[in-house]
């Protein structure tokens, strides 16, 4: 923790700051069990559903078993559906006056954002993990090195960085939760129109041209290239650099738009 | 003369259209509390926020504690307190940890803030429930520990806006206690509310507002002073007896009575002492007339009327009926 002195008197700095709006996100999220008990049987549910109801008749593709297919898509494509609620929390905070309490206060009013961003990291790294428990048993295996299955965890924080800032843009703009929750709906033809649970190659092209095009695609088969190892080049067309190169650039581009408008929103609110 | 806590000239703040502060001007003293007083959409909030820097200003200059809340916004947030009438506390997190929470936005050390935290708590009254979530606590536990919030760093001015609004009655008399005493303690304090006796139990300057602008200001003495001191109110059975009733309260040289024939009401302006036996005099003459008379009160005037009487407006918030003339 930094505190500097300003003039001969203490002053929260960013950093501070960050770290205690960051720990109250967090308390928050923990002890009201519908967010943690719901979100992690959310989760479990839907993967389940996805390997054994619609996993056989998916099949295989390519000789590549469908659980090894759709789990690293399922988890990247996790990373914005857990932070939906970061777009709620938001507009709530703005609506309830907590907002108001913080910026009154003498400390960096950017901490109000970094610190939402902070903490959507630590719970985002606690769904994630359990994602991936989950996809190990129910029969994932990583094809590649232990190395390269912890960058593709790195890349889905990475993700999440970026999300973090479009979710809380969106609570920004939407005036209550309600309408944020609405809002954030946005991530579902994202992560269904994307190559995170089915080939794109199955979809009709106008679908398929969207897809092709979208970050969500993207980052799914950045995580798929890394978890696939050798085979990456075989499956997916390429190497697992060239989609992680660019599934950053995408991540990198989200987050440089979104922070701006947050900040830009946030000041004029 | 003393640096003013909040000196206001010609603020101006508009959202697209509405124009929400329109020249106002304002000045509170040093070991002054003040109440801004006026109905819903008169700007009162929007000053708050004003001079908590939580929003940009179109014009005019507002400084507070002697810095400019546009160019020294971080030295008017060290300087000040807001508690809010939306409770901003965490309901999620205990009393004590929303206090310390604050106490090191502050930039206490933590050690500081805890001790900080465990204080305010205990002049409040929270000390039993300290380590409870806020989310078991009732509106006004909650309300207190707001009020706490903004005090934990001894702040020079504590805005409080509409503090009571939405409470029960017990909760806002203990709330009214609990910024008597802050006042003991020597913080400057500027409310605001939409209610008169609130205005009146704790300021010592009322500023009463509308449509963005101060209309009158003064202690509330003089300000009920201007209005005709209290009002008597008589109720009638029969809605036909109704102008009877009012031109037997006619004083000359005062402001004609009000009728209100929805609620078969008659009000006028009483003075304060030797007025009320003269109307009380016609009011048996009427009765012995025949007139039945269901209720006689004298009250307090209410913040409709001080504002009619003082804006001269024919209407407030769509009260009808009451035609408003200075009565000075």
């Amino acid at each position: 923790m930094t505190s500097v002195a300003a003039a001969g008197r203490r002053r929260a700095g960013l950093a501070t700051g960050t770290v205690l709006v960051a720990k109250r996100a967090v308390l928050t999220f923990l002890r009201t069990p519908q967010l943690v008990i719901v979100g992690t049987v959310q989760l479990v549910g839907f993967l389940v559903t996805f390997r054994y109801v619609f996993g056989g008749a998916f099949g295989t593709s390519r000789g590549l078993p469908y659980v090894d297919f759709a789990v690293p898509g399922f988890i990247a494509a996790g990373v914005p559906f857990t932070l939906i609620g970061t777009a709620v929390v938001m507009a709530e905070d703005l609506r309830r006056g907590f907002v108001d309490r913080l910026r009154s206060l003498p400390f960096p009013s950017a901490a109000v954002l970094t610190g939402r961003v902070l903490a959507d990291s630590v719970v985002l790294t606690w769904s994630l993990a359990i994602a991936t428990l989950v996809g190990f048993a129910i029969g994932f295996r990583l094809h590649g090195s232990i190395p390269q299955g912890l960058a593709a965890f790195g890349l889905c924080l990475v993700f999440g960085l970026a999300f973090s800032w479009v979710f809380i843009t969106l609570g920004l703009i939407a005036g209550n939760g309600q309408a944020a929750q609405g809002m954030a709906m946005l991530v579902f033809p994202l992560t269904f129109g994307s190559s995170a649970y089915v080939p794109v190659e199955t979809m009709p092209g106008w679908l398929r041209a969207f897809a092709d095009n979208q970050p969500v695609t993207w980052m799914a088969n950045a995580v798929r290239a890394l978890t696939l190892g050798d085979r990456a080049q075989d499956f997916l067309g390429h190497s697992a650099a060239y989609y992680v190169t660019y599934s950053l650039i995408w991540a990198a581009g989200i987050m440089i738009v979104f922070s701006a408008l947050a900040v830009a929103r946030f000041r004029r609110s | 003369m003393a640096e003013l806590t909040i000196e206001a000239r010609g603020l101006v703040k508009r959202f697209g259209r509405r124009t929400a502060l329109d020249g106002l001007d304002l000045a509170v003293e040093p070991g002054q509390v003040v109440a801004v007083l006026g109905p819903n959409g008169a700007g009162k909030t929007t000053f708050v926020r004003a001079v908590a820097t939580l929003l940009r200003l179109d014009g005019g200059t507002l400084r507070v504690a002697g810095f400019d809340v546009r160019r020294e916004p971080e030295e008017v947030r060290r300087a000040i307190g807001l508690a809010g009438q939306y409770a901003s506390v965490e309901p999620a997190m205990t009393g004590r940890e929303n206090l310390e929470m604050v106490a090191r936005l502050y930039g206490q050390p933590a050690r500081t803030a805890r001790a900080g935290a465990a204080g305010v708590l205990e002049r409040f009254g929270l000390a039993g429930d300290a380590d409870r979530l806020v989310r078991t606590y009732s509106g006004g536990m909650r309300r207190k520990l707001d009020l706490g919030a903004s005090l934990v760093s001894t702040p020079r001015l504590l805005l409080l806006d509409e503090p009571t609004t939405g409470l029960d009655p017990r909760s806002r008399i203990e709330l009214w206690d609990a910024i008597d005493g802050l006042v003991e303690h020597g913080t400057d304090v500027l409310l605001t509310t939409q209610y008169l006796d609130e205005a009146e139990r704790l300021a010592g300057h009322i500023v009463i507002i509308d449509h963005g602008r101060a209309v009158a200001s003064g202690p509330p003495a003089e300000l009920k002073r201007r209005v005709g001191g209290n009002v008597l109110e008589v109720h009638v059975r029969d809605r036909a007896d109704l102008a009877a009733v009012a031109a037997a309260l006619v004083r000359p040289g005062h402001a004609a009575p009000q009728v209100d024939e929805a609620t078969r009401r008659v009000s006028v302006g009483a003075g304060d002492g030797d007025a009320v036996g003269g109307l009380l005099a016609g009011l048996r003459a009427v009765e012995d007339a025949g007139v039945e008379l269901t209720g006689i009160s004298v009250r307090q005037p209410g913040l409709e009327e001080v504002f009619l009487a003082l804006t001269g407006q024919d209407e407030v918030d769509g009260m009808p009926g009451a035609r408003g003339k200075a009565m000075r």
